[in-house]
């Protein structure tokens, strides 16, 4: 009987869905930080003879209802997502980690206060807060930035508070405090390196996650705006066309399997590679992994 | 429980009423004139001042928001600008198609995640489990709005199997329910899965085998019994994760339902209707959300009584 076994082998398809993942992450990051070397046309250009395109030798994956080429606007529809994905982890990241610390360290009424406010975004439906922002606010980059902060810093203030709790009663951070080091010190020299780690799983899965509600506010068309590429919007544009040209709507969703399969494959093998109990604390795929909106 | 019921009820009260004041200021926080924004450009200066006194936009803010608290309770949420009829009546007939949608689609995440969560509990770190990781993994980062036209492309466009979009029978539910429960069934499998491996190492499990249980019957029998608990209150949470996936399901398959009203007035500017719309959403998850709690601590004791 197998049952209870934890043998070698558990470690195998970790490796390989590290691998895997880092492969995948770093070839999007390339592509988004050398996309306009990379992109062969300008994503832009208009070819109205070439409609519809399917993929060929010169056009590797075709061209779309306007004529572009569908693999330029891809390459440069990356930045878009990476770009977003990065601001908002960055942002929300460091907004909800700092609130999370303050809450954790202080405990008292400025907890309760975070900590209750957390509660009314986690009992508002996330994407749906998201539309509705983007939708007052108007369809623009930025506003989709600042609605997926908007609702994305909650689980990094819950992270982090949770883990400050734990080490603020270790005996370093005691001993620290005895010894009259101010808080802010005490936070970035003990509390912010111990929870650095699982910060870093919670960026991951958040980047995938937030990839993902761009690409989801951009196909309902309340995303980033033509004619700037962004994957969510060329797979509602090619919607309108799986009959004549289903290329269109095949390949950016592809990139956004790829990529967010990337970094939700790099965000378990890390909880699997920070804690050998993880996976059966957490279910591998835990809550926290991005889903789709 | 009744005590405890009380509390999480006490609980839910003031979050829902943030809801209706977040909803409620979502309007003011329009840039600009929202009566300009909702009536165009080339609107007559008489035509802006009726509908920003029949919105009740002209009076001051205090009892514009009175004004819509009191429409709340009496279930009043104003007219839609586009369609001219009360919100709540749209809101209602769209209702019934989103609930189905969500329970269509729950049931397909259930059908795949707990055959496939089992199975990987049961060979657990062999190539099933190795297999069914992969699936919740893959699945989880699966744009369902990709998938949704994937899923036309093959089974309504080349075998001709499903209707593209509407609703009409049972038919036009499966891809739509596929669609939306797809990346449920990824994180329920995972779920299921590490809750089983939880019970194969308790006692009772070993017992029930050293009685000469066969593997299989203790198995399903005892371990996914008792593993499913856990996983239903995830399913209840899930729900509500439900409602608002639909609302990209729904564009995506014209399915007449809650998401699909919501994304239609966004487009036409129908303020009333947007607010009606995320209200109603919001508040359905604020009360699947409460419902699963109470359920779950009927089926744990421990929890009501750690709560007392």
């Amino acid at each position: 009987m197998r049952l209870g076994s934890t043998g070698g082998k558990s470690h195998l398809p970790s490796g390989f869905v590290l691998w895997a993942g880092g492969v995948l992450v770093v070839t999007m990051v390339i592509t988004a930080l050398f996309a306009p070397w990379l992109a062969p046309f300008d994503p832009n250009e208009q070819i109205l003879e070439q409609r519809l395109e399917p993929p060929s030798r010169d056009h590797w994956l075709g061209m779309d209802e306007l004529g572009r080429d569908v693999l330029s606007r891809l390459i440069v529809g990356a930045r878009v997502s990476v770009g977003v994905g990065f601001s908002v982890v960055l942002l929300a990241g460091i907004f909800g980690a700092a609130l999370g610390a303050v809450a954790g360290f202080f405990r008292g009424r400025i907890d309760t206060w975070i900590m209750r406010a957390s509660d009314v975004f986690l009992a508002f439906p996330g994407i749906l807060l998201a539309i509705a922002l983007v939708a007052v606010l108007g369809p623009a980059i930025e506003h989709v930035v600042l609605a997926l902060v908007v609702i994305g810093w909650v689980g990094y203030a819950r992270l982090v508070r949770g883990q400050v709790l734990q080490i603020r009663e270790e005996e370093f951070v005691l001993a620290s405090r005895a010894a009259g080091t101010p808080a802010s010190r005490i936070l970035r020299d003990h509390v912010l390196p111990n929870v650095l780690p699982t910060l870093t799983v919670q960026a991951s899965l958040g980047m995938a996650g937030a990839i993902l509600a761009e690409a989801g506010l951009s196909f309902l068309g309340l995303g980033i705006q033509p004619p700037t590429p962004s994957w969510g919007a060329m797979i509602n544009a090619g919607r309108g066309h799986l009959l004549d040209a289903p290329h269109l709507a095949l390949f950016p969703g592809l990139a956004i399997l790829l990529t967010v399969m990337g970094l939700n494959f790099l965000g378990d093998a890390l909880v699997d590679a920070m804690n050998p109990r993880a996976r059966k604390n957490l279910a591998g795929v835990s809550p926290e992994v991005a889903k789709t909106p | 429980m009744a005590r405890y019921a009380l509390r999480r009820i006490a609980q839910a009260i003031p979050i829902a009423f943030l809801v209706a004041t977040l909803v409620f200021s979502l309007i003011h926080l329009i840039p600009g004139d929202p009566v300009e924004i909702m009536l165009g450009e080339g609107a007559q200066a008489a035509d802006l001042e009726a509908l920003r006194a029949r919105l009740g936009l002209d009076k001051p803010l205090g009892e514009q928001y009175f004004s819509f608290l009191r429409g709340l309770v009496r279930g009043d949420l104003g007219n839609s600008i586009h369609y001219q009829r009360p919100v709540t009546e749209l809101l209602l007939e769209s209702y019934p198609a989103t609930l189905e949608l969500a329970l269509a689609s729950m049931l397909v995440a259930l059908l795949l995640a707990v055959p496939l969560g089992l199975v990987a509990a049961a060979n657990r770190d062999g190539i099933l489990d190795h297999g069914s990781r992969l699936f919740a993994l893959t699945g989880v980062s699966m744009p369902n709005f990709w998938l949704g036209p994937m899923l036309i492309l093959a089974f309504s466009i080349h075998w001709n199997l499903f209707p593209v979009s509407g609703r009409e029978g049972w038919s036009s539910l499966v891809l739509p329910a596929i669609t939306l429960g797809t990346a449920l069934s990824g994180l329920l499998t995972r779920m299921v899965r590490s809750s089983v491996v939880e019970e194969l190492e308790k006692p009772y499990f070993r017992s029930a085998r050293a009685k000469g249980l066969a593997r299989n019957q203790a198995l399903i029998r005892h371990a996914l019994k008792n593993a499913l608990i856990p996983v239903l209150t995830v399913v209840g949470l899930q729900f509500g994760a439900l409602l608002t996936g639909a609302i990209i399901t729904e564009t995506i398959f014209s399915w007449p339902g809650l998401g699909r009203l919501l994304i239609q007035a966004i487009r036409l500017r129908d303020y009333p209707l947007v607010q009606g719309g995320i209200l109603v959403i919001a508040v359905t998850y604020v009360l699947v959300n409460l419902a699963t709690d109470l359920f779950y601590a009927v089926l744990d004791p421990r929890i009501r009584f750690r709560a007392d």
